[in-house]
C-alpha cells in the first residue's frame, strides 16, 4: 500500500508520524512528575506513530508509482477502513455482549476495576458507534464520494490521515474508559486532549470531501454525497460545542465542562440526539442512497422526496433533542418544541424511508434471492419503524413510562442493530466483491446465515427491552388500594432477570453473525476468483468512465 | 422549490453553507436563551459549593461510570416525588460541571441520597452490595477502601472550577489539599475546612478509618452531600409538590 505513495506523500506522511510521536513523548513526559493515566496515553500515541512508521519506511524506497494510477479511483483507504469496521464491530459487540451478561450475572467482573459495567458500558458504546460505524462511514464515503463525482480522491495522504487518525481517536477512547478516563457525557466521554486530536481529524475530512467535490466531473452533486456533507460538518459543530471543557491541568486527563447543570443537559442532548441523526442517521443514509440503488440496479424513486427527506431531517432534528429531558428542571417551553419538532421529524424520516423501499420496486424479487440487498431492505423498514418510535417516545405522556428504562435501549438497538448494522452490513457485502474484483462473496449461504442471525438477535433484542421497560416503568408508578407505591425498587430490578438474559442471548446471535461476517469478508478477500485473476494491478481499468 | 434545489446541489459552498444555517437554527433557539433568560435557573443565595474531598468523589463517581445507571434528576411525576423526595431544581445542578442527571435508572435515582443511609452502610454497600441488598446488581468496588486518594493537585480542580463559573476563593484552592484530608480527619484540625465552606461541612472518617483518606472517604462523602448543596427545592413554594 505504501507503494502507490508519491515520494513527497511518503515524505509528508513521515513528518506527520514524527510530529505525532513528539507529541506522544510530550504526553507521556508532562505526567511523569504526577501519576495520571493520561502518561499511559502519551505512551500509546508514540506506540500507534512508531508501528505506522514501520509500516511506512518498509515501503519507503519503493519505486514511484507509475502515473498511470491517477486513471484509477484511489480505494486503498477504503479497503482498510472496511477491515477495521469489521474488527471494531466484533469487538464492540462483544463488549455490548459481556455488559448485558453482567446485568444478568454481576459477578462476572473478575473483581477488577476495568471490568465493571460502568467502564465497559462506553467501551461497547464507543466501540460499536465510533469504532464500526465510524469507519464504515469514512470508508464508503471515500468510495461513494469518488464514484458519484466521477473524480478521484485529491491526494493520496490525507484519506489515510483521516482513517488512522479517527482510529487512533477510537484506541484512545476505548483505553481511556478501562483507565477511568472519562468526561461523563454520554458517546462523547474523551477527554479534552482526544477531542481536540478529533477536532484536527475532522476539518481534514472535511476539507477532502470538498476538494474531491471540486474535482468532480459531474456538475450535480449526489444525494449521498449531501448526506455525507451533513454528516461532516454538523457532527463537528455538536463536537466542538459539546466538548468546550477546562482543563485541571495541561498535565493531566481531567477537564471541567464549560457548562453546567440545566445548561449543560441541553448542550449534552443537543449533541447526543443529533449524534444519532447525523453520525447514525445522515452518514448512514449516505450509505443507503448509494449502495441500495446500485445493489437493486434501479434509480432512486424519487428527486423531490431525496430533497425533501434531506433538507427535513437536517432541520427538525436539531430541535428534537430536548426530548431526553421531559419532566426535569429544563423550562418547559424547550420541553415542548422538542416533543413539538419531534413529532414533525416523522415525516422527512418515513419519506426518506419510503424512498428507499420505493426503490426497489420492480427488484422485489431480488430482494427475495439477495440477502445483501434484503439487508438494506430491512435496513430501511428498521429505520422507518424506529423513527416512528423514536417520535412515539417524544411524546411528554409516553416519555414519562418510557424515560430511564430499557424501552429507551430497546428503541435505540433497533435503530443500532436493525438500521445502522444492517445497511452497514449489506453495504460491505456489495462493496468488498467490487473494491477486490471477485465475482461475489466467497459464501453466499453464509450472508445468508447472517442475515437471520441478525434478524433473530435483533428482535429478540428488541421485544425483551420492550417487554422489561415497560414493565419497569409500569412498576416504579403503581399505586396500591392505599395510596402508597406498590414496589420497592429493588422489586422492580428482580422482574428485569428473565429479561436481562434473553437480551443478552438476542445479542450473542448478532454477535455471531458479525464474526460470521468477518470469516466471510476476509475468505473473499484472499480467494481470488477464477476469471478475475488475470487482472494485473497496472492494468488500466475502466473504472473512472462509468457514471455510477 | 425544486428548481432552486436543482441549482443550489451543482454548488459545493453554497451547499455547506446551507447545511450549516438550517442545522443550526434549532440549536441556537433551544440553547442560547437558557443562558439569558433569568428563571431557567433558580436563584439560591445559600448555595454552597463542593468540599475538595466532594468533588474528588464525584471524579470517581464520573470515573467509574456510576452515571450510566444512576440518575440525579427527580421527574416532576408524584410517583417520583414519593419514592425519591422533592423534585429536582435546576439550581441544585448549578456547579455540576458536567451535570450527571443520568439517562437511564437501572439503579435508583441518586439526587436525594445524602444522609439516607449510614456512612458504614455506604461502605459495605459499594465493597459488596449483595451483602447489604442480595437482589442488587450492582458491581462491587471494594478496591475503594484500600486505594490512597490522590489529593495533591486538588487545587488545580478547583482553580479550573472557578474558571467555568464556581465561586471558589483563593484560599479554598490554596488550601484544597489540606481541606481534603481534613474533611476526613475528624481528629485533626478542621477549623480552617469550617471556616471556608460552613458549619455544616461534613466531618467524619467516611470510610470508618481514621489513619488514611481514601477513595472510600472521598465517594461517600461526595454521596453523603446529595441533594443537600441548595435548600430550594425544599422552600415552601415548592412544598405542595411532594405532597399529594
Amino acid at each position: 500500500m505504501v507503494s502507490a505513495l508519491t515520494t513527497s506523500e511518503r515524505t509528508g506522511a513521515l513528518a506527520i508520524l514524527f510530529a505525532l510521536l513528539g507529541a506522544g513523548v510530550v504526553m507521556a513526559a508532562s505526567t511523569a512528575t504526577r501519576s495520571d493515566p493520561m502518561g499511559f496515553h502519551g505512551y500509546l500515541v508514540m506506540l500507534y506513530a512508531l508501528g505506522v512508521m514501520v509500516a511506512l519506511l518498509r515501503g519507503y524506497f519503493d519505486a514511484e508509482p507509475p502515473s498511470s494510477r491517477l486513471e484509477h479511483y484511489y480505494d486503498d483507504p477504503t479497503k482498510a477502513g472496511i477491515i477495521l469496521a469489521m474488527g471494531w464491530a466484533v469487538v464492540g459487540m462483544f463488549v455490548g455482549d459481556w455488559v448485558a451478561w453482567l446485568l444478568a450475572y454481576p459477578d462476572l467482573t473478575f473483581n477488577s476495576a476495568w471490568a465493571s459495567f460502568g467502564r465497559l458500558r462506553p467501551v461497547h458504546t464507543t466501540g460499536v458507534i465510533f469504532g464500526f460505524g465510524g469507519n464504515a462511514l469514512i470508508a464508503t464515503s471515500f468510495h461513494v464520494m469518488q464514484r458519484t463525482s466521477r473524480a478521484r480522491l485529491p491526494d493520496q495522504l490525507s484519506p489515510w490521515f483521516v482513517l488512522l487518525g479517527y482510529n487512533l481517536f477510537c484506541l484512545i477512547a476505548v483505553s481511556g474508559y478501562l483507565l477511568g478516563i472519562t468526561q461523563s457525557k454520554e458517546y462523547a466521554e474523551p477527554e479534552w486532549y482526544a477531542d481536540v486530536w478529533l477536532v484536527v481529524v475532522w476539518v481534514t475530512y472535511l476539507v477532502l470531501y470538498l476538494r474531491t467535490l471540486a474535482r468532480r466531473k459531474e456538475p450535480h452533486i449526489y444525494v449521498a454525497n449531501w448526506y455525507y456533507l451533513a454528516f461532516i460538518l454538523v457532527v463537528a459543530i455538536l463536537h466542538i460545542v459539546n466538548n468546550l471543557a477546562v482543563p485541571a491541568s495541561f498535565a493531566g486527563a481531567k477537564s471541567y465542562s464549560l457548562f453546567s447543570g440545566v445548561q449543560d443537559a441541553m448542550t449534552q442532548w443537543w449533541y447526543g440526539h443529533n449524534a444519532v441523526a447525523f453520525f447514525l442517521t445522515a452518514g448512514f443514509l449516505g450509505m443507503l442512497y448509494y449502495f441500495l440503488p446500485k445493489r437493486a440496479e434501479r434509480p432512486i424513486y424519487s428527486y423531490r422526496m431525496s430533497i425533501v427527506g434531506f433538507w427535513g431531517i437536517t432541520f427538525f432534528y436539531m430541535w428534537a433533542g430536548s426530548h431526553h429531558l421531559h419532566y426535569t428542571a429544563l423550562p418547559q417551553w424547550v420541553q415542548t418544541l422538542g416533543m413539538t419538532f419531534s413529532l414533525m421529524l416523522l415525516i422527512p424520516s418515513w419519506i426518506a424511508a419510503a424512498n428507499a423501499l420505493l426503490t426497489l420496486n420492480g427488484a422485489w424479487d431480488r430482494v427475495r434471492s439477495d440477502a445483501t440487498l434484503r439487508f438494506m431492505m430491512m435496513a430501511a423498514v428498521f429505520y422507518g419503524l424506529s423513527t416512528f418510535e423514536g417520535s412515539f417516545m417524544a411524546i411528554r405522556s409516553v416519555n414519562s413510562l418510557s424515560h430511564y428504562t430499557d424501552w429507551t435501549i430497546g428503541h435505540v438497538h433497533a435503530g443500532a442493530l436493525g438500521w445502522v448494522a444492517l445497511i452497514t452490513f449489506g453495504s460491505i457485502y456489495a462493496l468488498v466483491p467490487w473494491l477486490w474484483k471477485r465475482d461475489a462473496m466467497h459464501s453466499p449461504a453464509l450472508v445468508e446465515w447472517h442475515f437471520w442471525l441478525a434478524m433473530a438477535g435483533t428482535l429478540i433484542y428488541v421485544f425483551s427491552m420492550w417487554n422489561s421497560g415497560i414493565i419497569q416503568g409500569l412498576m416504579w408508578r403503581t399505586y396500591n388500594d392505599g395510596g402508597t407505591l406498590s414496589y420497592s425498587f429493588l422489586d422492580t430490578v428482580e422482574a428485569m432477570h428473565p429479561y436481562y438474559i434473553a437480551r443478552a442471548i438476542g445479542g450473542l446471535l448478532f454477535l455471531i453473525g458479525a464474526v460470521i461476517a468477518c470469516w466471510n469478508i476476509w475468505k473473499t478477500i484472499v480467494t481470488p476468483s477464477p476469471g478475475a485473476v488475470s487482472v494485473a494491478d497496472g492494468q488500466p481499468l475502466p473504472s473512472l468512465l462509468p457514471a455510477e | 422549490m425544486f428548481q432552486t434545489h436543482y441549482r443550489l446541489e451543482r454548488k459545493s459552498l453554497r451547499l455547506v453553507l446551507a447545511i450549516i444555517v438550517v442545522a443550526s437554527i434549532g440549536g441556537l433557539i433551544e440553547i442560547a436563551p437558557l443562558f439569558t433568560i433569568d428563571e431557567t435557573v433558580e436563584t439560591d443565595p445559600q448555595m454552597r459549593v463542593y468540599a475538595p474531598l466532594e468533588l474528588a468523589g464525584r471524579n470517581i463517581y464520573i470515573r467509574e461510570g456510576c452515571y450510566a445507571c444512576h440518575s440525579q434528576m427527580i421527574r416532576t411525576l408524584q410517583d417520583e416525588v414519593e419514592r425519591y423526595g422533592p423534585y429536582s431544581l435546576a439550581v441544585e445542578s448549578k456547579y455540576d460541571h458536567p451535570m450527571l442527571w443520568g439517562s437511564k435508572r437501572t439503579g435508583p435515582d441518586l439526587a436525594r441520597i445524602g444522609d439516607k443511609y449510614s456512612d458504614q452502610w455506604h461502605v459495605m454497600h459499594l465493597a459488596n452490595p449483595r451483602g447489604v441488598v442480595p437482589q442488587s446488581i450492582m458491581p462491587r468496588y471494594p478496591w475503594l477502601t484500600t486505594t490512597q486518594l490522590s489529593v495533591e493537585h486538588l487545587g488545580d480542580d478547583l482553580r479550573a472550577m472557578r474558571t467555568v463559573g464556581v465561586p471558589y476563593t483563593d484560599a479554598m484552592i490554596a488550601n484544597a489539599s489540606a481541606d481534603a484530608v481534613a474533611q476526613a480527619s475528624p481528629d485533626g484540625d478542621t477549623a480552617g475546612l469550617l471556616k471556608r465552606y460552613g458549619e455544616a461541612t461534613q466531618v467524619r472518617a467516611f470510610d470508618g478509618q481514621q489513619q488514611t483518606v481514601t477513595e472510600m472517604d472521598a465517594l461517600v462523602a461526595y454521596l453523603q452531600i446529595l441533594g443537600k448543596l441548595s435548600d430550594a427545592a425544599k422552600a415552601p413554594q415548592n412544598a405542595k409538590a411532594s405532597g399529594r
